[in-house]
């Protein structure tokens, strides 16, 4: 039996995909800059989470293929891979379900408030009386900004709910059901509701400002399950604070971990630590597109889901 | 409303309904003579007098409040559920009972959804994580994805029908379990435990009554399984919440999402600490939008029975009783 292919792994993976990935090759880990000469040497994959320091172009000779666990790949250089020749996968869409279940429980808990009620009972204040009246869901207006396939799954299920359903994006969607508003700020005037699932390209930083906010008003609740940069936070917490906007639902942040210590003391907003896929069966599923790649790339077929970037570089040749 | 009729200003009424909002309470007020009273001490004077009781389906009216009403004509109830309405007493004196169906139908199922992906993917549980700082230091665990699984729904009526509804939206698979089968593409199974062993969450939608006390015991716990997750949106009784506890505890169901308890607003303090509880304190219909709706079908109800027009939404034992009139 020929000797197994090396792979340097420079992230934790869930125990089940370390597994399977160690029963078929022999698997290297040390950090990024830590990596010893010998292994360097003979390294052909490296498998990560979406981030890959550029040195290891230079300090891995013999690689061949990036096999990324994530959607995101921002923190690998693409560009430097593709002038390369050396594909770089990822692993979209199998996240999509549970991001679009997040978006819809984060609109329901911070309309219902549902993170403070909990609170209200384990705190004891129940038996001193009722929790105050909330907004209802049901039958609302939504707005959704980027209607991408994760929008369109969020569409489905809020359609289920009774909500009637518009959108902003670069450009309309064909076949769409759903109205289509070219305008943030006409948007965000609509609607009870705006969910921000845009990828997140350099020129939607800060996006979500002041005026969308405003624009989205007193009974207007924000959802974010895309990229904390989207949303300028100040703002966001300024207009919380003067009730300018009626409440939040924030899976990301500017600068996570940190979150800003004005939210963590509102009753109308919704935390959670970026979170939108982290299920077993979507890690798992994950994983193993993850793995199918490289298995793909070793046994000179084609990959299942290599970026555009590198692709279209190699594709080029 | 409708059209003034002089009479009702000298009409007693009695409220001993805590869910009544104060738009609606000001308007019965400027209609009738309406007297507020807690449901453990209603004067004996009111009582003698008052034509019409409002209550809610927490404060019910039981036999001994209806035997001090001698002159009570109707009690209409501001909640769907009238289980502690002694309907026996009410009927066997002809007093017709309103509640308030399908205007609370939509917060309920839009609850029962936002429980169902709260406790699967522990959110309650995170947003503590954020508000306590330990993002900082650690990572949240992985949880349980929610699209593409299978819902049992105990009680297909109306509630149960727009959960299912919801749940279709994310790809779940939708199994009932009722009186009987019902002209509905989900599946029916013929009793809980093994709707329960076919499920990964079990909704618990059906609305009480006597026989349904502690349906949910431990050989259905034992069904659902440990990656099974109990959701109860209906009534507290319908779930036997010792035996519940001591499942979780033992680990032999994966979590539970409760906006009811058996003996509410005292939650038991075993589930205070466990994160694989999500505890909301029966808010499942208390919107401002929603409890004004309910607000103006009890409103209608009083209007229709003192202008001797139709009730607008009488119980159906009600309808049947009048009916036979």
């Amino acid at each position: 039996m020929a000797d197994k292919i090396d792979v340097l792994l420079i992230a934790g993976l869930l125990p089940a995909i370390d597994e399977k990935l160690s029963t078929t090759y022999t698997v290297h880990r040390h950090k990024p800059d830590a990596v010893p000469p010998d292994v360097a040497a003979k390294v052909r994959a490296v498998v990560t989470t979406g981030n890959m320091p550029p040195s290891l172009f230079d300090t891995l000779p013999k690689l061949e293929i990036i096999s990324s666990v994530s959607v995101g790949y921002d923190g690998i250089d693409v560009t430097k891979a593709a002038a390369k020749k050396i594909p770089v996968t990822n692993t979209p869409d199998v996240l999509n379900d549970d991001v679009a279940d997040l978006a819809i429980a984060l609109m329901v808990m911070a309309s219902r408030r549902l993170a403070a009620a909990d609170r209200y009972v384990r705190d004891g204040k129940w038996l001193a009386g009722a929790m105050p009246l909330t907004r209802k869901a049901s039958r609302k207006k939504l707005g959704i900004v980027g209607l991408g396939r994760i929008g369109k799954d969020i569409a489905r299920r809020a359609e289920a709910m009774g909500m009637t359903i518009s959108y902003t994006n670069r450009r309309a969607v064909a076949d769409s059901p759903y109205s289509f508003i070219p305008s943030l700020i006409g948007l965000a005037k609509e609607n009870d509701f705006l969910v921000v699932i845009a990828s997140a390209g350099p020129d939607a930083t800060k996006m979500i400002n002041k005026d969308v906010l405003e624009a989205l008003g007193p009974d207007g609740i924000l959802v974010n399950v895309s990229r904390g940069r989207v949303v300028d936070e100040v703002a966001l917490v300024e207009a919380l604070q003067s009730g300018k906007l009626g409440g939040a639902g924030l899976d990301v942040f500017e600068d996570e971990p940190r979150v800003p210590a004005a939210l963590l003391a509102m009753e109308n907003v919704a935390l959670t630590p970026h979170i939108g896929s982290a299920t077993i069966e979507t890690r798992a599923a994950m994983g193993q597109l993850a793995l199918d790649n490289l298995a793909a790339w070793f046994a000179g077929q084609p990959l299942l889901t290599e970026v555009s970037e590198t692709q279209t570089a190699r594709v080029a040749r | 409303m409708t059209e003034a009729t002089p009479s009702t200003k000298d009409i007693d009424v009695l409220t001993i309904c805590q869910l009544l909002r104060p738009a609606e309470e000001r308007w019965i007020g400027s209609r009738y003579r309406l007297t507020c009273a807690d449901k453990d001490a209603v004067p004996d004077e009111i009582a003698a007098k008052a034509r019409a009781l409002i209550t809610s389906g927490l404060d019910g009216a039981p036999a001994s409040l209806i035997e001090r009403m001698p002159k009570l004509e109707i009690i209409t109830v501001n909640s769907v559920g009238y289980d502690l309405v002694d309907m026996k007493k009410a009927l066997s004196r002809h007093i017709p009972v309103t509640h308030t169906p399908d205007v609370l139908t939509d917060d309920v199922a839009d609850l029962a959804i936002g429980l169902t992906i709260m406790t699967s993917r522990r959110l309650a549980q995170a947003d503590r994580f954020v508000r306590a700082g330990r993002w900082t230091k650690e990572k949240f665990p992985v949880a349980g994805k929610v699209t593409g699984k299978r819902m049992g729904i105990l009680g297909l009526g109306r509630i149960g029908r727009a959960i299912a509804k919801r749940a279709e939206g994310f790809g779940m698979q939708i199994l009932y379990t009722d009186r009987a089968k019902m002209d509905t593409p989900y599946r029916f199974l013929p009793d809980l435990v093994s709707l329960a062993k076919e499920s990964d969450f079990l909704m618990v939608a059906s609305s009480a009554g006597p026989d349904a006390k502690h349906l949910v015991n431990a050989a259905v716990f034992e069904a659902l399984g440990p990656d099974g997750i109990l959701i109860n949106i209906a009534r507290g009784s319908v779930v036997d919440e010792a035996v519940l506890i001591a499942a979780l505890q033992a680990g032999k169901i994966a979590g539970a999402g409760l906006d009811v308890f058996e003996h509410e607003p005292n939650v038991p303090e075993a589930l205070f600490g466990r994160d694989d509880v999500v505890l909301l304190p029966h808010i499942a219909s208390s919107t401002r939008e929603t409890r004004s709706e309910m607000g103006r079908l009890v409103i209608k109800n009083l209007e229709a029975w003192f202008t001797g027009k139709p009730l607008v939404t009488p119980t159906p034992e009600t309808l049947a009783m009048l009916a036979n009139r």
